[in-house]
């Protein structure tokens, strides 16, 4: 079901203000793509117009085209909850909702729009997205109990189950790992690497290990400086960019030289 | 490996670390304690009143616990001692009227604190006897329907105002919101009265009209306690809503007000609590009447703040009868709201997001 997406000559903005300028890429389909760069590069900001994200805050729009599958995301008549459900997201800090125990959080999204689905089906979702997001072994005893109980690591791996419960065709991750142990790191990254037979995946990290572990393509944002845009430097398949790559910049950074 | 720094570094300083300090023996403190009840009692032998007791307990207190800690130990100490002392002074001052309060209503009311209190209305009655059986299904009635109604506009407002309000509108119902909250209760009244007045005639009065009163002054307690309540919803939970392609309304309604209602019910209640206790703009509204009236849309109707005023005004003869039921109706008054607050408090456990 991945779907592949094209961006071309992205530009975002937060009312007035250009956070990100001429973006261009092409992501795969069934494969992970990492985005890297210093703080305030605007690769968080990029990411979060690939779901239609970004335009929740007041004021900030996006200039060019997102296609996926052929279809512009921001084209006339699109509506970004369908957008949405097509582009599941999973952010910096895990987000259980604090009301609902580990089954509810998992099927958060087919309850929360309200499908009528029967509570056998619900089971089998949450069953089958906990055993997905390899969660299930250490949950199914409580499944009844909140999601905030869990630890750091399983919440955010429930937070992957929720958003794989409702099919996505892309998975977008901010970070997933950067409030985690290297322990929950490490099981998140498995879970990547799984996850990626079946689905487009997009992570924002500041681990640049983590982006050459995991990824098959890099894009390397930076800035030129504060209060300019930022802009996507380079984009290649992992090993080149982390091996020989052809920016000075982007050389300058992965070797740890930067600034 | 050679150290090279881009700045100079100042040098630490060459001192001794001095962390154990001196204190002044917990003996020493009770002394104090001591020392400032017998100044109390000096000062009452000498003056005579118990304003005297309190300021000399304090300074007795106050003043050698100072000067043996600025002594003794250090000024800092000495600093935190004397603070220490008067903030709990001014808890004292602040406690002190509100428990004397209680405790003359429970003693004065506990007189007619009986079953005939609950179950009988004043038609007929001038001197002992009566209750206020009409006045307690008056507040309830009044309260209720002021409720049903507040709490929707409320609510809905405050999620307006957190959730969607953008630019002039929002600014300007703000700003509505903050003046309602300081108009005084008599001026609601007034307006109820002007409204019906306009709408019906001069001579309505009825249990409903006390309702609308109570109603201007309870939507802006309610949109400020939801307001506030749905800004401590962290954004994250909403992003995570959108994510998963929920609408924003189902957003709001299954996510934001669920994670908030613990708060949200709280506000609310103490909303409650604060307009069943108004006396002015009922007595405008829906005026006073010595019977039972079940029909809130047509007739006077009588509620417990009302009723221990008329009780207190008129308390026919012998006047003590009357002035113990008006204590009776604040007493009920009392442990009415006393029950609203424990409510809220429950309401708080029960609903909160759980955690572990």
């Amino acid at each position: 079901m991945a779907k592949q997406i094209d961006v071309a000559d992205l530009s975002i903005y937060y009312g007035s203000f250009r956070a990100v300028e001429d973006v261009s890429m092409t992501i795969e389909p069934k494969a992970v793509t990492a985005l890297i760069g210093p703080s305030g590069c605007g690769k968080s900001t990029f990411l979060r117009t690939l779901n239609r994200m970004h335009e929740v805050i007041p004021g900030a729009y996006a200039e060019g085209t997102v296609e996926i599958d052929g279809i512009n995301i921001y084209g006339p008549g699109v509506d970004p909850v369908g957008v949405r459900r097509n582009v599941g997201m999973v952010f910096q800090r895990p987000n259980p909702f604090p009301t609902m125990s580990v089954r509810d959080n998992v099927v958060a999204g087919q309850r929360l729009n309200g499908e009528r689905t029967s509570k056998s089906e619900l089971d089998d979702v949450a069953e089958r997205s906990l055993r997905g997001a390899n969660l299930w072994e250490e949950v199914k005893d409580r499944l009844d109990k909140p999601g905030s109980s869990l630890s750091g690591g399983q919440q955010q791996r429930l937070c992957i189950a929720r958003a794989i419960a409702v099919e996505p065709q892309v998975v977008l991750m901010d970070e997933p790992c950067s409030a985690l142990d290297p322990i929950s790191t490490l099981a998140i990254e498995d879970l990547i690497e799984d996850l990626k037979s079946e689905y487009t995946i997009v992570i924002v990290t500041h681990n640049m290990q983590q982006a050459a572990r995991v990824s098959d393509k890099t894009g390397f944002f930076n800035i030129e400086g504060t209060g300019k845009p930022g802009k996507l430097i380079e984009f290649d398949e992992t090993q080149k960019m982390f091996s020989n790559p052809s920016n000075k910049e982007t050389e300058d950074y992965i070797s740890g030289r930067f600034g | 490996m050679t150290t090279s720094t881009r700045f100079p570094v100042p040098a630490a300083p060459e001192r001794t670390i001095d962390v154990v300090q001196p204190s002044l023996p917990r003996a020493f403190t009770f002394g104090a304690m001591g020392f400032a009840l017998v100044v109390g009692v000096g000062a009452y032998l000498l003056l005579g009143n118990y304003v005297a007791v309190g300021v000399g307990v304090f300074l007795g207190y106050l003043i050698p616990v100072y000067v043996a800690s600025r002594v003794r130990e250090s000024k800092r100490r000495a600093t935190d001692r004397f603070w220490t002392i008067v903030m709990t002074a001014a808890f004292v001052i602040a406690v002190t009227p509100l428990i004397s309060l209680l405790v003359t209503v429970v003693m004065e009311g506990a007189a007619r604190f009986d079953v005939e209190f609950f179950t009988s209305d004043m038609r007929g009655v001038a001197g002992e006897g009566g209750g206020a059986l009409h006045a307690i299904i008056g507040t309830f009635m009044i309260t209720s329907l002021a409720a049903v109604i507040s709490i929707p506009v409320g609510i809905m407002t405050g999620v307006y105002l957190v959730e969607y309000g953008r630019g002039p509108l929002a600014r300007g119902v703000t700003f509505l919101v903050d003046v309602m909250t300081g108009i005084p209760s008599i001026v609601a009244g007034l307006f109820a009265f002007a409204l019906f007045a306009f709408l019906v005639g001069p001579q309505y009065r009825s249990g409903f009209m006390g309702a609308i009163a109570l109603t201007v002054l309870m939507i802006p307690t309610v949109v400020r306690a939801t307001e506030e309540m749905l800004k401590l919803v962290p954004n994250e939970l909403r992003e995570a809503s959108y994510a998963l392609g929920v609408q924003k309304w189902r957003t709001i309604t299954r996510v934001v007000i669920p994670t908030a209602l613990a708060g949200i019910v709280t506000g609310v209640v103490l909303a409650i609590a604060r307009v069943i206790g108004e006396t002015a703009p009922l007595l405008l509204a829906a005026g006073f009447t010595s019977t039972v009236n079940w029909n809130p849309f047509e007739g006077r109707m009588t509620a417990l703040p009302v009723y221990s005023y008329y009780q207190y005004v008129t308390p026919g003869f012998p006047p003590e009868t009357g002035f113990e039921r008006s204590w009776t109706a604040a007493l009920v008054l009392v442990i009415i709201v006393l029950g609203l607050n424990l409510f809220a408090r429950w309401v708080a456990v029960r609903f909160s997001p759980k955690k572990s």
